[in-house]
Parts: C-alpha cells; sequence; structure tokens
C-alpha cells in the first residue's frame, strides 16, 4: 500500500510537473509582457526594455523552450521561481500571499466537509423529513449559486447588519484592518472577522456538495446487509447505523474530498477577490493582467502542489479508513 | 392413515408443550409510491418448538425471507405488518427497536445469505463476533469478549483462529465467512436461529461443510433452527419439518418424510417432481412445471397456483384455498372444517388445496397431476455424418502473472487458471465440465470463444486451429461456436427488442434485415416462444423465457457447438426442468453438441454424455457421464458427488458423505506433486510411503476401465468409504 | 441480497408480467416508459422543468415585449431603481438593466446549452473507447484525463481569453466544454470496463461483432442515462463558469453582454443600488436551481435506489 500510494504520488509529481510547463508555455506564448512598457509614457528605449526582458527571463525573441528551460534550471539549482515584474521575488510572494489563501482555503474546507458529512447522514437518516427536504432544497440552492455571488450577498446582508447595529459589527474588506494596533488578541480577532464571511461562503458551498454526496452514500449504506446483520447482533436500528454506517459511509467521501477539491480552490479565489485578500488570487489575476510569465508560471506550480497534496491525502485517507485497500 | 404414523413420529421428536415460536396470521405488505402494494407474506401461521429443525422452501418472490425478517423486526420501516408473532413469552410485533435488540442476537440470532456483504468491511472479524457478546452482556471485558470470539472461530472450524480474529472479512473465503456468521449467531446461545439461505452463494463442497457446521451449532447450543431455502436437497437431510411457501402463502406444511414421499398440494408435487435427482437423472426426461408465479401486486382471486395448476378446476380460481389438514377439509366448500388458529400446527400434515383430499386418498396420483414427458419423437433426428470432432482441446494453457503493488511491478507468481487441459467433443455429444469455482471452468471457455492464440495448447474448432486461423476463417469459426449464458437477465441487452437481441449474430454474417426477421421469428418457434413477441424488451419477458431468447440468438448462425455456461443455474428450479428439456429436444433436432459447464452434478448427469471434473486448473477425471457418477475413480470426484445434496431424506440422511477439508487453495499456491493432496480424503488415510508419491509426483491422466483419472491410488479409493465412519 | 426479496425487485424493476399467458394482456413499463413515470411523480422534476420552460421562453420572448432597448441610454433615468418605465432599474449611463438582464439570459443559456452537452459528447467518446479498448490506449487517454484536470483550466482560460476577443463566444464555448468533461470521462471509462465484463457485450463479441459496433449498440445505450444527467447538470456547471469567468472580465466582454459582465458592473454599487446586482443574480440563481432540479430529479428516476431509504 504504502509503495502504492508512493507511485500515485509520483506520478502526480510528474503530471504537475508537466502541467506547470504547459502553462509556462502557453503563457509564454500568449502573454506580451514587453507591450506593458511601449505602453509607457516617456516610452523606455528599445534596448531597456530588452534588458528588463532579459532580467527576467522572458524576452520573446527566445525560444520558448529555451526559455522554459533556463527557468526549470534555476528552479532546480537555485531554487528560484524567477522575478516578478515588479521586481520582487516569485517564491517570496508566494511565501507571503499563500499564508493567506491557505488560511481560508483550510478552515473552509474543514469546516465545509464536516458539515457536509453531518447533514448529509443526517439527511439520509431522516429521509423525507421537513429538515431533510429543508437541507435538501438548501443545498440546491447553493448549487445555483456563483461562489462569487454568494460572497457580494453576504456582503450586502452585512452592509445591512451594520447599519442595523449601528456600528462596524462585521468587517469584511481585506483580511485584517490596516494600522490596527492592540494585544495579539486583538489582531487574532480582528483577523477572524476579517475571515468570517468569505468562510461562511466557502462552506456553504462546499457544505452543499459534500451533504448531497455523503447522503447518497449514506443511503446506499443503510440498506447493506451489514447493517442488518448488526441489527441482528443486537445493536439498535441507531446505534448500527451510526457504528456501522457511517463508518463505512466515510470511506467513499476520500475520494470525493480530491474531487471537489478543485471546486474549492477556485472557489476560494474568487472569494479572496471579492473580499480583497491580498492571496495567490490576486496574485494570480493580476500575473496575468501584467503578463508577467514569471509569475504565472509560480501560481500555476502553486495550485499544481496544491492539487498534488490533496489526491495524495485523499490516497492516504482512503486507506486509512478502508482496510480492503490497505494491502 | 399417514396421519397417525405422522402423529406418532412428530410426538416422539418434539414433547408437545407450547412452542417456542408461534406465528398467527403473519402479513406483510409494501406499500409503493406508485402502483399497487407489493403482499409478500399473507397470513401465515406455524409453529417452532424448543430444538427443532424447520425449512422454510420457497422460490424467489414467495415470501420466505421477508416472513423471517418481520420475525427478527428488520424489515423497512415502510412495510405494513400485521398478525401476531409469539416468541418466547414475548409478542415480537408489539416490542420496538429498542426492546426487540435485546432479544435479537441474544435469543434469536439470523445467519444471512451473502456473507460478503452481511459482515461489516472495516472491522475484523474477532472484533465483530466479540460485539455480539459486548452488547448483551455489559460485565464482559473486552479482553474477555476477544478471546470467546476466538474460542467460536474454533468451533466453527476456522482453522488458525486467534490470527484470523484479527483478519478483515475480505481476507475470509465464502466459507469461512459464512462459518464467521455463524459464530456470530450462536455466541449468546440462542433459543433459536434463523438461516435464510445459508449456502446459496457457495460451492456445493462448501455448502456441505457449512451444513455440517449449522448442524454443530444446533447441538450445541440446542436451539432450534429456521432454515429458509430454496433448494429441497438442502432441508431433505436435515429438516424434521417443512413448510412450502408460495405467492406469500405457506401451501403444504408436515413433516419432512410427509411432504417429501406423500405432498399434497400440486405446487409441492411438481417442485419435487421437476428437481433432477442425482441417482436417477439422464435416465428419465425431467417433469417441468411451467408458468411463473404470479405478481404480488395483483393477485388474481383463487388459488394463486391455478393458473400453473394441471388439475385446477373452478373453484380453484374463485376461493383461495385455506391451509388445513386434509383429512378433515371437504373438497369443494367454501369453509373448511380445521382451519389453523390457536391449536398447534406441529403434528398436522397440512395443505392448501382444494383437491388435497383426492391427492390424500389416492384418487389423484402425482404422476397424473405431473405426467413425465415422453421423449420427443424426433422422425428424422439430424445425425451429423461429418466425424471430425467438433472442439479439440489439447494441452490447453491460460497462467495469469500475479504482481506486487510495489513501486515497479513485479511478478510475485503466477495463477495457473487453466494448467494442461485436454478434451474433445464429438459431433452431437455432450460434453459436462464440472469443477468448484475457481476451478478453471470459465477461463477455459473463455479461451475457445476468444478465439485468439492461446498461450501454449491447441484448441482446434472442426479440424481448424485457431491459432492460424485468418481472419476470414475466424469469423466463420464463430458462426460454428455459440454460447448460452448463466444469467438470462445479464446475457441480453435491456434496450434492444428480442428479435435484434436474437438476429444480432446474422449481423455479423451479412444477413439482410428479411432474412433476419424471418430466421427470428423461426428460431422463437424453436425455442418455444409466440414468434409475435420479436419486438418485445426483454423486461416483459420471464427468467425462463430470457434463457429461451438466449438459446434462440445461440442458435441464430446455425451453430454445430453451443457452450452453455451454467445455463439453469441462475434459473428458479421449477423452471429449470423446461429448459434442460428443451436443450435436449434441440440436441436431438439440430444434432448440436455441447459443452456444457455447470456445478449441479445432478443436471450435468441429466444431459451430458461425457463428464470432465476440473480442479485447480486440470482436468482429473475424464470419462463417461454413467460410469464416472456410478464409481468415480478419482477422491476428488468422489467428494463432489456425495456433498451434492439429494431431494429425498431417506437417501439424504443415511448417506455417507465424504467432506473436503476447507477451501479451494489459493491457484497461486505451489503444491507439490498431486495439488489436491491438501485437501484429499484419501491422502489422509494413506500410509507415509503412499503419501509421499501424492507428495512427489504429479499423477498424470490415466486410464482406468474407459474412464480417465488422475490419481495414484484409484485402486485404493474404496478405502475412503470404509474409513468414513471414523473420520471426522 | 435484497432484504425484501420480489417485493424489492418489483420495486425496482416495476410491475412484473404475468404468466405468458397474460403477458399479452398487459403491457409491462420498458425502462424509459419507467423513467418517465418515476419522473412525473417528483415534483422536484415538474417545478424545474416548469420554471426552465417559463424562463426559456421569457428569454427568447421577453425583449420582444418589453419596449425599451437594452444599449439605449435613457439620460433622464440614470442610475434608477425600478419604475414602470425601467422594470429592474438603470444603471449610471442610464442603460435598462431588464432589457439588458434577457439579453445577457440569452447569452449565458446559449453558451450553457452547449458547451454542456458538448462536455458530455467528449466524455462518452473518450471514455467508453479507454474503457473498452483498455491497453495502451486506456493508458494514455488515462494520463490525458489525469493531465487535464491538474491543469488549473482558470488561469489557461485567463491567458487565452484575449484569443477569444476576437472569435466571440463560440470560442468559450468550445473551451469551457474542452476542460469540462474529464471527470464524467472517468465514470464513463469505469462504466464501460464493468459492462465490457457483462454477458451481453461477451456474446456480441463472441459473434464476431466489431468495436465501433458494440460501443454504438450496446455500450452507449446503457451509459445514456448517466450521460444524460451529466449533460444536464453540465449546463448548470458552464453556466456557472462562463459568469464567474465574465465576472472577473476575461468571458464575454463589452460591449457584449452576459449575465456576468451585469454582475461584475453592479457588484461595485451593490450596496448603494442593489438593483444593479440582485435582479440579474436572481435571474441567475432561478436558471441554475431549475436546471439542477431536473438534473437531480432525472438521477433518482434512473436510479431509483439513489435516493430510497430501503431499511
Amino acid at each position: 500500500m504504502v509503495f502504492y500510494t508512493f507511485r500515485r504520488f509520483v506520478n502526480y509529481l510528474i503530471l504537475s510537473a508537466i502541467a506547470t510547463c504547459l502553462a509556462y508555455v502557453v503563457a509564454s506564448l500568449a502573454l506580451d509582457p514587453a507591450a506593458k512598457y511601449y505602453g509607457r509614457n516617456p516610452q523606455p528605449s528599445a534596448h531597456v526594455i530588452e534588458s528588463i526582458l532579459n532580467g527576467l527571463g522572458v524576452n520573446p525573441d527566445v525560444p520558448v523552450l529555451v526559455r522554459l528551460w533556463n527557468w526549470i534550471v534555476t528552479l532546480v539549482t537555485q531554487g528560484s521561481l524567477g522575478e516578478t515584474v515588479g521586481g520582487r521575488s516569485v517564491v517570496a510572494e508566494i511565501v507571503t500571499r499563500s499564508g493567506v489563501s491557505l488560511q481560508l482555503l483550510l478552515l473552509g474546507s474543514i469546516l465545509g466537509a464536516i458539515l457536509g458529512v453531518v447533514l448529509g447522514v443526517w439527511g439520509a437518516v431522516r429521509q423525507y423529513s421537513l429538515s431533510d427536504q429543508v437541507v435538501t432544497y438548501g443545498s440546491y440552492l447553493v448549487f445555483a449559486t456563483p461562489t462569487f455571488v454568494i460572497g457580494v450577498l453576504l456582503m450586502i446582508g452585512a452592509t445591512v447588519l451594520n447599519s442595523v447595529v449601528g456600528r462596524q459589527l462585521i468587517t469584511f474588506t481585506g483580511s485584517y484592518s490596516a494600522g490596527l494596533t492592540g494585544s495579539w488578541w486583538d489582531l487574532l480577532v480582528d483577523r477572524g472577522v476579517h475571515l468570517l464571511l468569505p468562510t461562511i461562503a466557502l462552506v456553504l458551498t462546499g457544505a452543499a456538495s459534500y451533504s448531497r454526496y455523503q447522503r447518497s452514500v449514506m443511503l446506499d449504506v443503510l440498506a447493506s446487509d451489514y447493517i442488518r446483520t448488526a441489527r441482528s447482533k443486537g445493536r439498535s436500528r441507531n446505534s448500527a447505523l451510526v457504528r456501522h454506517g457511517v463508518r463505512v459511509a466515510l470511506i467513499p467521501m476520500s475520494t470525493f474530498f480530491a474531487y471537489s477539491f478543485g471546486t474549492l480552490v477556485s472557489g476560494s479565489i474568487m472569494l479572496e477577490i471579492v473580499f480583497s485578500f491580498h492571496g495567490m488570487g490576486e496574485f494570480t489575476l493580476q500575473a496575468i493582467t501584467q503578463s508577467d510569465i514569471n509569475a504565472v508560471a509560480g501560481s500555476t506550480l502553486f495550485l499544481a502542489v496544491l492539487v498534488l497534496f490533496s489526491s495524495t491525502l485523499s490516497e492516504i485517507l482512503y486507506a486509512a479508513l478502508d482496510p480492503r485497500v490497505r494491502n | 392413515m399417514t396421519d397417525l404414523v405422522t402423529d406418532l413420529s412428530a410426538a416422539g421428536r418434539a414433547p408437545r408443550r407450547s412452542p417456542l415460536l408461534r406465528v398467527r396470521n403473519l402479513s406483510v405488505t409494501f406499500p409503493q409510491r406508485s402502483g399497487p402494494p407489493v403482499n409478500a407474506v399473507r397470513g401465515i401461521s406455524y409453529d417452532v418448538h424448543e430444538g427443532e429443525f424447520l425449512g422454510i422452501v420457497g422460490e424467489s418472490g414467495s415470501g420466505k425471507s421477508v416472513s423471517s425478517l418481520a420475525l427478527m423486526g428488520l424489515l423497512p420501516s415502510s412495510a405494513q405488518i400485521s398478525g401476531s408473532i409469539d416468541f418466547d413469552g414475548h409478542k415480537l410485533l408489539d416490542m420496538n427497536d429498542r426492546q426487540l435488540s435485546g432479544l435479537r442476537g441474544r435469543d434469536i440470532s439470523m445467519i444471512f445469505q451473502d456473507p460478503l456483504s452481511a459482515l461489516t468491511p472495516v472491522y475484523t472479524v474477532g472484533d465483530q463476533i466479540a460485539e455480539a457478546l459486548l452488547l448483551h452482556d455489559a460485565a464482559l471485558t473486552k479482553q474477555a469478549a476477544r478471546s470467546r470470539a476466538v474460542e467460536l472461530l474454533k468451533v466453527v472450524g476456522i482453522p488458525a483462529p486467534e490470527r484470523r480474529a484479527k483478519a478483515f472479512p475480505h481476507e475470509f473465503s465464502g466459507g469461512m465467512r459464512q462459518r464467521a456468521m455463524i459464530a456470530m449467531s450462536i455466541a449468546n446461545d440462542p433459543k433459536l436461529i434463523v438461516a435464510d439461505e445459508p449456502t446459496t452463494a457457495l460451492d456445493v463442497t462448501i455448502q456441505a461443510q457449512i451444513l455440517e457446521v449449522l448442524e454443530k451449532a444446533k447441538e450445541l447450543t440446542g436451539a432450534a433452527v429456521v432454515l429458509i431455502t430454496h433448494d429441497l436437497g438442502v432441508v431433505a437431510g436435515h429438516a424434521d419439518r417443512i413448510a412450502v411457501m408460495y405467492a406469500g402463502k405457506l401451501v403444504e406444511n408436515g413433516s419432512t418424510a410427509d411432504v417429501f414421499s406423500e405432498p399434497h398440494m400440486p405446487y409441492s408435487i411438481g417442485l419435487l417432481r421437476s428437481v433432477p435427482n442425482m441417482q436417477t437423472a439422464g435416465t428419465q426426461r425431467l417433469v417441468p412445471l411451467e408458468g411463473r408465479p404470479p405478481s404480488l401486486t395483483a393477485l388474481p382471486p383463487g388459488c394463486p397456483f391455478a393458473a400453473r395448476c394441471p388439475i385446477a378446476v373452478d373453484v380453484c380460481r374463485e376461493v383461495e384455498p385455506l391451509l388445513a389438514s386434509h383429512g378433515t377439509f371437504v373438497s369443494g366448500m367454501t369453509v373448511p372444517v380445521a382451519v389453523v388458529g390457536e391449536e398447534d400446527t406441529t403434528s398436522a400434515h397440512l395443505s392448501a388445496c382444494h383437491r388435497s383430499t383426492e391427492i390424500a386418498s389416492g384418487a389423484l396420483t402425482r404422476a397424473d397431476i405431473f405426467p413425465r414427458p415422453e421423449p420427443l419423437d424426433v422422425q428424422h433426428p439430424a445425425r451429423p455424418e461429418d466425424r471430425t470432432p467438433v472442439l479439440t482441446v489439447t494441452n490447453l494453457k491460460r497462467h495469469f502473472p500475479l504482481t506486487n503493488g510495489g513501486l515497479f511491478s513485479r511478478r510475485i507468481g503466477t495463477v495457473r487458471a487453466v494448467d494442461g487441459v485436454s478434451f474433445s467433443i464429438q459431433p452431437g455429444q455432450t460434453l459436462g465440465l464440472v469443477g468448484e469455482s475457481g476451478c478453471g471452468k470459465s477461463t477455459t471457455i473463455l479461451e475457445i470463444l476468444e478465439m485468439t492464440a492461446p498461450q501454449a495448447g491447441q484448441i482446434l474448432i472442426d479440424g481448424t486451429d485457431i491459432a492460424r486461423a485468418s481472419r476470414a476463417e475466424r469469423l466463420r469459426l464463430r458462426k460454428d461456436v455459440q454460447i448460452v449464458f448463466q444469467d438470462p437477465m445479464a446475457a441480453i441487452d435491456p434496450r434492444l427488442p428480442i428479435g435484434e437481441v436474437i438476429g444480432e449474430p446474422l449481423t455479423v454474417h451479412g444477413v439482410g434485415r428479411a432474412d433476419r426477421r424471418a430466421r427470428v421469428q423461426e428460431l422463437l418457434d424453436l425455442v418455444g416462444l409466440d414468434p409475435q413477441m420479436a419486438d418485445r424488451y426483454p423486461h416483459e419477458f420471464s427468467g425462463g423465457q430470457r434463457q429461451r431468447i438466449g438459446i434462440a440468438r445461440a442458435l441464430a448462425t446455425n451453430p454445430r457447438l453451443v457452450v452453455l455456461d451454467e445455463p439453469v443455474s441462475a434459473l428458479d428450479v421449477s423452471i429449470q426442468a423446461g429448459v434442460i428439456n428443451l436443450l435436449e429436444d434441440l440436441k436431438e433436432q439440430l444434432g448440436l453438441s455441447y459443452l456444457f459447464v455447470a456445478h449441479d452434478l445432478a443436471i450435468v448427469r441429466q444431459i451430458a454424455d461425457t463428464v470432465a471434473v476440473m480442479y485447480l486448473g486440470r482436468i482429473v477425471e475424464y470419462g463417461p457421464v454413467a460410469e464416472v457418477f456410478a464409481h468415480p475413480r478419482h477422491p476428488y470426484t468422489q467428494a463432489l458427488i456425495s456433498a451434492a445434496p439429494i431431494p429425498d431424506p431417506e437417501i439424504e440422511r443415511s448417506r455417507t458423505r465424504v467432506l473436503l477439508e476447507g477451501d479451494l487453495p489459493s491457484p497461486t499456491e505451489e503444491i507439490t506433486g498431486c495439488n489436491f493432496r491438501t485437501r484429499c480424503p484419501l491422502y489422509r488415510l494413506l500410509d507415509p510411503a503412499a503419501q509421499s508419491l501424492c507428495a512427489t509426483i504429479d499423477p498424470p491422466l490415466v486410464a482406468h476401465d474407459g474412464v480417465d483419472a488422475a490419481c495414484h491410488h484409484v485402486d485404493r479409493n474404496q478405502i475412503i468409504d470404509s474409513a468414513l465412519a471414523f473420520t471426522p | 441480497m435484497s432484504i425484501v426479496e420480489g417485493a424489492s425487485a418489483t420495486l425496482i424493476a416495476g410491475p412484473e408480467p404475468e404468466p405468458t399467458t397474460v403477458v399479452l394482456a398487459r403491457k409491462p413499463l420498458s425502462r424509459g416508459r419507467l423513467i418517465w413515470n418515476r419522473l412525473a411523480h417528483t415534483p422536484r422534476f415538474w417545478i424545474g422543468a416548469v420554471a426552465m420552460a417559463l424562463i426559456v421562453i421569457w428569454a427568447v420572448f421577453g425583449p420582444l415585449l418589453y419596449p425599451v432597448d437594452a444599449f439605449s441610454r435613457d439620460p433622464l433615468n440614470m442610475g434608477m431603481g425600478p419604475t414602470q418605465l425601467h422594470w429592474f432599474g438603470t444603471n449610471n449611463i442610464g442603460q435598462d438593466i431588464y432589457a439588458q438582464t434577457l439579453i445577457g439570459l440569452q447569452k449565458s443559456l446559449v453558451i450553457g446549452l452547449i458547451a454542456g452537452p458538448l462536455g458530455t459528447l467528449i466524455a462518452a467518446v473518450v471514455g467508453s473507447v479507454a474503457g473498452y479498448v483498455g491497453g495502451l490506449v486506456d493508458g494514455v487517454l488515462v494520463w490525458l484525463i489525469n493531465l487535464l484536470l491538474v491543469l488549473p483550466s482558470f488561469i489557461l482560460l485567463v491567458i487565452l481569453s484575449p484569443l477569444f476577443e476576437d472569435l466571440s463566444w463560440v470560442f468559450l464555448t468550445v473551451f469551457l466544454a474542452g476542460f469540462s468533461w474529464m471527470i464524467m470521462a472517468q465514470v464513463v471509462r469505469s462504466q464501460t470496463r464493468s459492462l465490457r465484463n457483462r454477458d451481453f457485450v461477451k456474446a456480441a463479441r463472441f459473434m464476431g461483432v466489431p468495436m465501433p459496433t458494440i460501443l454504438a449498440r450496446h455500450i452507449i445505450p446503457n451509459v445514456a442515462s448517466l450521460l444524460i444527467i451529466d449533460a444536464t447538470l453540465g449546463v448548470v456547471a458552464m453556466i456557472m463558469a462562463e459568469t464567474s469567468l465574465s465576472y472577473f472580465g476575461f468571458g464575454i466582454r463589452a460591449p457584449d453582454v452576459s449575465l456576468g459582465t451585469l454582475l461584475s458592473e453592479g457588484t461595485a454599487a451593490a450596496v448603494t443600488r442593489p438593483w444593479l446586482f440582485v435582479f440579474p443574480a436572481g435571474v441567475l440563481i432561478a436558471t441554475l436551481f431549475a436546471v439542477s432540479l431536473i438534473g437531480d430529479a432525472l438521477r433518482d428516476a434512473v436510479d431509483p435506489t439513489s435516493g430510497v431509504n430501503r431499511d
């Protein structure tokens, strides 16, 4: 099993590497980093632009594959992803910004998964009850709403709430209040308040899909023979469902986690932008609008590593939950 | 007159006390979201006394499982249950789930059909058995429960129980899982064990083992057993009493001897007559029981069996007969004299038929009701002139590499699925290929039908080597070899009308639409279906009819050889006989050859001319069917024949059995010498010198008076019989 | 084995036919008919279907019945809330939001209705070929699927978005479909692998039926129900993807209008002039809600065991 997981990991590693290289090539071909400088006033001399582009390693006169090769060599030998057009190290940018992004992503996905599983089990056990219907239609509604719309609607709601209360109860721009001073506790609370709305939005989207899936898996499990066996041994219905049912129904969720992760990441990127977080989402979009090839490649690598990580995690989770795949 | 005998014998077995389980007028109805409700069980009454062994027999859909789940309180919450169930002083239907949980697993326990899905996949077997103990004994420590679980595993015959208790269900074979289920069911010394088709999913050799364990469990705990099954052979040897169910009703209830020797209800009679008996098979035609049970959503008035009953009279279609003792029943009257009510049902022989009295008195004999059909009078039986064998398989091998899941797939072993198999089939002959699942039967026929060059060995079809055949030749050969599959539901594309299903083989050979249509009509007629039905879809047909469609498809291209892969094992018992008769008729009419793969020895004996017994990828015995069944040379064949239950309580109870030990070894296991010796009953009895021969030299298939057998000690196999009295 | 033998078979397979003699009298239900019957008994389906029908009719005929043009500016009513003249209000240059919403709805519907089924088509072809042929072909296709799953499609879309400025929404549609089929292809592939070992497919193979015929005659029809569901839910996913891209300025671009661009313009003023955001958002949510209700009802109807508590 360890070997198997390792092999899958290596496979994903190769895929991530290829994906990043592809993104580098596509970005290099599609983006025109020089245009920005030509548009400046006063226009820098061609020579200056050329040297800037060379410095970044994005000179379109150099063949793409050569640039890709240089980029890889730098990455492997120096651990560097090059510089942004702003002259900052891409690695440094990613390190600072990924903190902001991961905070939201982790909090949202973990809470979303837990809430989803609980609601799904509840819905399956109380099938067709009022609470099941409410959760079901609620999750359709969340499904039918793009994440950014949820974000904006939450913002409108918070504004209304703030004006009703008469003071700034919920602040939702940025990931913290700039210039706020105080104890570490105040700072933490401040961050928490800022995180509240985007986390709610992300938890809602996550929980909606998890609960639907968990509900249908749980319904399958409810009908399974081993629940009947457990009851025939003397477990009451509910106790059999919890001890035998939920435990088994969690197994397919580990695979679903990997599938839904992509959706979650794009959702969290949108929320970062909607709520003006200075995270990886903003970084990526800025990179593209500024035709910053190194930054685009860097964010692609970041996303690929996230996918790599989540897939491996789901494999390990799967093996931990299901003895049938362990050997 | 039989009543008296029954009464005495029954009284001798079960003391007349109030029964342990008393079921009265139990009905179970499932409402459906759309359409009328399903009346799965309709007012059944029966008793089970302490220590009694009751067999409930019925085909699928007869309500036998539903009724037993009802007494466990394990039916879906949507089920509407009425009537009463008294168990050991408790009124089960009045108890809620929590109260019932106190009884379940302690006083009543249950064994389910499919032991794979019945165990929770994520907990170890030991923990699941311990759970049954811990639930009913708060004082028990986990440690004590675990060691008790190990003891229980030992009781049910699981080798190395300490180690096995820590294994997960998927690491157990089917037979071992069922043993574990039995261990679980006897953990708390129950008063009643309900076993729902406990051996249906298992091989015949394993079935014999499990039934033996079940008997042992019954002895140990003194529990009463209710065994639910569709197999009359299984109950014949074990049950004290038998209840026959049909369309949600009990239609006959009596002592095993009575029901088998003097059934009073035409359905029971038909069922008993339709089952091939290994002892008589092949000598006479089977008696078919045509038709199928009525839909439980729309039951016609009157007796549910009337539509299939050869002796139905007008009253049968109007008034449903009640279960009553035939002696006091006034035929033709609407009010029976003795209806099962509060009184004890233990001693009586009851049946639900308006004409039971005539049957009981002998006015209507069983042969009158279901006469044995005459052999088909074929005016010009097709006699194949070409004498080249239609199929010759020589030293066929198919090995699969077994790799580990490591970083670089490394070959760690070989599965010898087929390991040097040779046989041939003459025109117009039937070869029966038998063996436990996993013996390589399926792989062998797949190798033949895939028509690709075999790994090793040779396959000749009509004398043509398929390894050397050109594409065009191969397509021509495909015309000559067709297959009928086991499961008629899976073998037919549910989305095509059956006319297209049957005509599909013709499309490959460029037959035009009109010709195809005409041929389909012809074929439908040939297999006994209405040619008007060509435009209908498969779901409109019953299992037996679908199997006929599958046969018609196989015949479309006028093949010379039809491979029959367990063609009746997925069908209900009552349907099997009709299909077997059809196959026999077609063989006569069309001069077909069959390669008949089956695990049911009685059916093989019925239809085959030659039989090949396979074990772990090899043929261990090969010869004329009558000779092999009468005098099996190989100990494995002996064991197979001995394990197959015979639907006759007298024979079944007086038989001695050659039980095989354990499961089929993993095909990756390297066994030196004879690969059967790990389970061989003869090997255990041999002296060390003879044993070492088995352990070192792989026995070749050698002729012994016209039968080939792969055993060093064919001359000594009778010692198995003499030793039976002493072996456990 | 099921708990309720016979009964559950009937629950799943519908009323069982009577014995042969009666079979002609009462025609049992075919599978398609059965699914339709179940759908007809599902309120969700009707709510979704009626709502969707109304939305489509509204998108097609709405603009014809509304006197105000989507792009003309009304200098007297700039930044106005909903009035009798401008049902959904106007933006700050006096354009009518109702008219614009309808135009955007049309665009979103067209993109969704084309891209959703297109993605399903790719999934069906790739999945069934990979699953049926197996071996090297399967290996390559699975690898491709995994690569596309790892590849951040969002970034690629955004990078390439300048290209579809010229090619307009057609390219966007194809591109969206091109990145949406992978998971379904995996499902079809695994279904095909199990179908491949089903007896009726084996039978066809043993008869010598060629591979493309087997795929078309036996495999695809047997996963059709899955594909229909996927195509339906694909419509939701595609509309959502298009809207999100346009929202961030990378999908449909001005002067073209989609629900995404409208929402994008409305966000800045969402708090002060909520009609700019709330109305287009409401229309979008209603549309997606209706389609996902249909999709979910279809799923339950096709696989009745998925939605029924059978304990």
